[in-house]
């Protein structure tokens, strides 16, 4: 917020900066992994680096309802996680 | 920045808060660099499942310190505990999809054998060493030979 110590917004925007050059990173190994879990785990990665980015969003601008915002994406990032291996599991059996 | 101010925090909560904001900036790029460097499936998952989660949890108990303890901070601790109940799981269910697939080790490494006994004979000098699963042919047949005979 406006009225915060400076060297706090100084933080907040040097972590949201690297938060989001990380999750592009990330990315890469979507992009580049060789086998398929390789790039569930960095999917999984770019959503737990994207609830920090929600978390320190809410902390910069005060809306603190952004905090239940990166609760919804852990716990979609979750499920989505268990879906894939399951169907990369069943997919493989069933073929 | 005197002391207490107007509407923010203060300085005291501040400092706490950007430390907290730096410990789980640099667990973020421990856990992103070691997905990145690392060989195999499995080794990127032990980078990631655990020093992103701890990043992410500190930038959560930032949020608790930050906006107080009712409200969204108890939501900030409902998510770390949400984290820390799903991360090892949803790593668990990738390494085992990754060993069904039949992704190998980098290197070396191998399955540990499996054991026929009780835990108890766990003394003999040289386990039987577990057949090899021939990785390159299990393309449009079963990774597991349960039902072998159709």
């Amino acid at each position: 917020m406006a009225s915060d110590p400076a060297f706090l917004e100084l933080a907040v925007q040097a972590g949201l900066v690297l938060s989001a050059a990380l999750t592009l990173l990330a990315g890469y190994r979507v992009v580049a992994g060789p086998t398929t879990p390789d790039r569930v785990v960095a999917l999984d990665t770019i959503g737990t680096n994207v609830v920090a980015i929600a978390v320190l969003v809410a902390i910069a601008t005060g809306f603190g309802s952004f905090i239940l915002v990166s609760l919804v994406l852990a716990i979609i990032g979750f499920i989505s996680t268990i879906t894939v291996a399951n169907y990369v599991t069943e997919g493989d059996i069933i073929r | 920045m005197t002391a207490e101010t107007a509407a923010g925090v203060g300085v005291v909560r501040a400092a706490v808060v950007a430390a907290l904001i730096v410990v789980g900036s640099f667990f973020l790029l421990v856990g992103t660099v070691g997905l990145l460097r690392l060989p195999d499936v499995y080794n990127r998952l032990h980078a990631t499942s655990k020093a992103t989660t701890l990043g992410a949890a500190s930038m959560f108990l930032a949020g608790f310190v930050y906006f107080g303890p009712g409200g969204n901070g108890l939501t900030s601790l409902v998510g770390i505990l949400f984290l820390f109940l799903t991360a090892p799981t949803g790593g668990h269910m990738i390494s085992r999809a990754a060993e069904r697939m039949g992704v190998d080790f980098f290197g070396l490494a191998t399955w540990p054998p499996e054991r026929e006994g009780p835990v108890e004979d766990a003394d003999v000098p040289a386990p039987p060493k577990r057949e090899e699963p021939e990785p390159s042919d299990r393309d449009g047949e079963q990774p597991f030979d349960r039902d072998a005979d159709p």
